[in-house]
């Protein structure tokens, strides 16, 4: 059996973790959710440079591991006068690093919607970033939802690397509670439950939209 | 049609099997609870019946758990990716005190995470790793006598305000590594301060360095180590605690307890083991 006085004992730890770990990976969902559409938006844009710009983005950022990118927050900001906490380097590590996905996956959303969309847009009068706005994307959201679900439960994982920095989140104290009390399995079978009690909802959220939207299409 | 069913089978099997082996592993922990999985799969013989001993002697080296990020305890040199510092020192005269020879040794990486528990599943035979003897720790494993005399204190900016622990008040960040003796005094002796606890020594000083804190806390020895590496950081003159570092073995090693207490009182009374503090620390033992 799995040994609960741990839990309770050190609830408040656990609960500081979670509600760190929550708050960082909302933040980071909204954020990364509208640089990576921003970022697909340039990829695809008839506009050289910004498409550039966007494939730059997407190839440099998703290429290096998460961990890097948040040591560069952390540790490497410092060295130009910017000094973040440990949770918003992390927190901004991730949305940097989860928005080269998610601009990869709307791009692929917004490839699929046809061709004549687009033209019948712009030959009604109305101007790209409008016939994006009110046409191309409300169509490409619809199948990008399942994709996205992937991305924000990796998200909300992910958000362990803050423990790396002392980012006060759930994989942290786990850490911290596992020295203290020198019990490994059990102390990290609680974080995996808490981590549930944040993916789990989330796939099923992802799940239900899905369904809705497939029925309004 | 056919080829299709036959995967299906072939899938369904092997989430069968998953599953019972996460079931196997799920009971089998739980019961065990310290997790002695590697015991059985990796060493062979019947634990109980052997002494730890025995099992170095009959393997021919002994296999100690160091760090390997220890700036004059135990550091891999990049350069020779040799590990070397007082700890080494100590460990590899314990290998000639039980093999005749110190170079019958097995260095594996510790650190203050994942030392016990890697003592504890047979990894390793005894951990000379700076750490610290505490009644807690007493609790799973077993110490020698002490054979260093550390006291924590703290390192800072060269033209930092801080000179004491009673520097340390409200809004002043204090970083040190999980796991550590460290972390649990300075919460206690400044309760007001904001202590970050890092993967390791290193990250904690790469993060100092940074400026995401405004001093590093653990023992005396490892800070001197630490300034001796980046001249833009000094070791405040206060110690606020003792420190005895201490040889630990597993619960009931008796023997191999004896061999290590008698090994020490020889390394001391033979001058040796002044040799060996000069050389890391640069300056004699107190006593």
């Amino acid at each position: 059996m799995l040994n609960y006085s741990i839990l309770i004992e050190h609830w408040d730890m656990y609960m500081q973790g979670f509600t760190n770990t929550l708050k960082s990976s909302f933040l980071a969902l909204i954020s990364s959710l509208a640089l990576g559409t921003i970022i697909a938006v340039f990829r695809i844009a008839p506009v050289r440079p910004l498409n550039w710009l966007g494939t730059a983005y997407v190839e440099f950022i998703r290429n290096i591991p998460l961990i890097l990118i948040v040591f560069v927050f952390f540790v490497g900001l410092p060295t130009i006068g910017i000094r973040l906490d440990s949770f918003t380097a992390g927190t901004l590590g991730l949305t940097v690093y989860t928005a080269a996905f998610i601009a990869e996956v709307i791009r692929a959303g917004i490839l699929a919607v046809p061709k004549g969309q687009m033209e019948a847009g712009r030959s009604s009068g109305l101007t790209y970033l409008q016939t994006m706005r009110y046409i191309i994307l409300p169509q490409a959201i619809k199948m990008v939802i399942p994709p996205l679900g992937n991305q924000f439960i990796n998200l909300v994982k992910n958000s362990s690397v803050l423990g790396v920095i002392a980012g006060l989140d759930l994989m942290y104290f786990g850490d911290l509670i596992s020295s203290e009390t020198f019990v490994t399995f059990d102390v990290y079978i609680f974080v995996a439950m808490f981590y549930l009690i944040l993916t789990v909802p989330l796939s099923l959220g992802v799940g239900f939209l899905e369904r809705r939207l497939a029925r309004s299409r | 049609m056919n080829l299709k069913n036959m995967w299906k089978k072939i899938i369904g099997i092997g989430l069968a099997t998953m599953l019972s082996a996460i079931a196997l592993v799920g009971c089998s922990s739980s019961e065990t609870s310290t997790g002695s999985k590697e015991n059985d799969s990796k060493t062979t013989e019947a634990p109980a019946t052997e002494s730890t001993l025995d099992k170095i002697k009959e393997r021919g080296k002994l296999i100690v758990g160091v760090k390997y990020d220890l700036n004059l305890f135990g550091l891999k040199n990049p350069q020779t990716g040799e590990v070397e510092g007082f700890d080494i020192d100590i460990a590899k005269g314990l290998a000639k005190k039980i093999l005749g020879d110190e170079n019958k040794i097995e260095l594996k990486e510790v650190t203050s995470k994942t030392r016990i528990p890697m003592l504890n599943n047979g990894e390793i035979d005894a951990i000379i790793a700076t750490m610290t003897i505490t009644e807690e720790r007493k609790k799973e494993v077993d110490f020698s006598d002490v054979y260093f005399m550390a006291g924590q204190s703290l390192l800072v900016k060269k033209d930092s305000k801080i000179n004491s622990i009673k520097d340390i008040k409200k809004g002043v960040t204090v970083l040190t590594a999980k796991g550590s003796t460290s972390a649990q005094n300075i919460r206690e002796k400044a309760p007001e301060a904001t202590v970050l606890e890092f993967e390791n020594y290193a990250e904690a000083f790469t993060a100092l360095k940074a400026g995401q804190g405004d001093a590093l806390t653990t023992d005396n020895a490892l800070l001197y180590g630490m300034a001796k590496q980046d001249p833009n950081y000094r070791v405040v003159d206060e110690t606020f605690t003792e420190e005895p570092y201490g040889i630990a073995v597993r619960k009931g090693d008796q023997e191999l307890l004896n061999v290590i207490n008698e090994y020490l009182k020889e390394l001391k009374a033979s001058g040796e083991y002044d040799k060996i503090y000069e050389k890391w620390i640069g300056e004699k033992p107190k006593q």
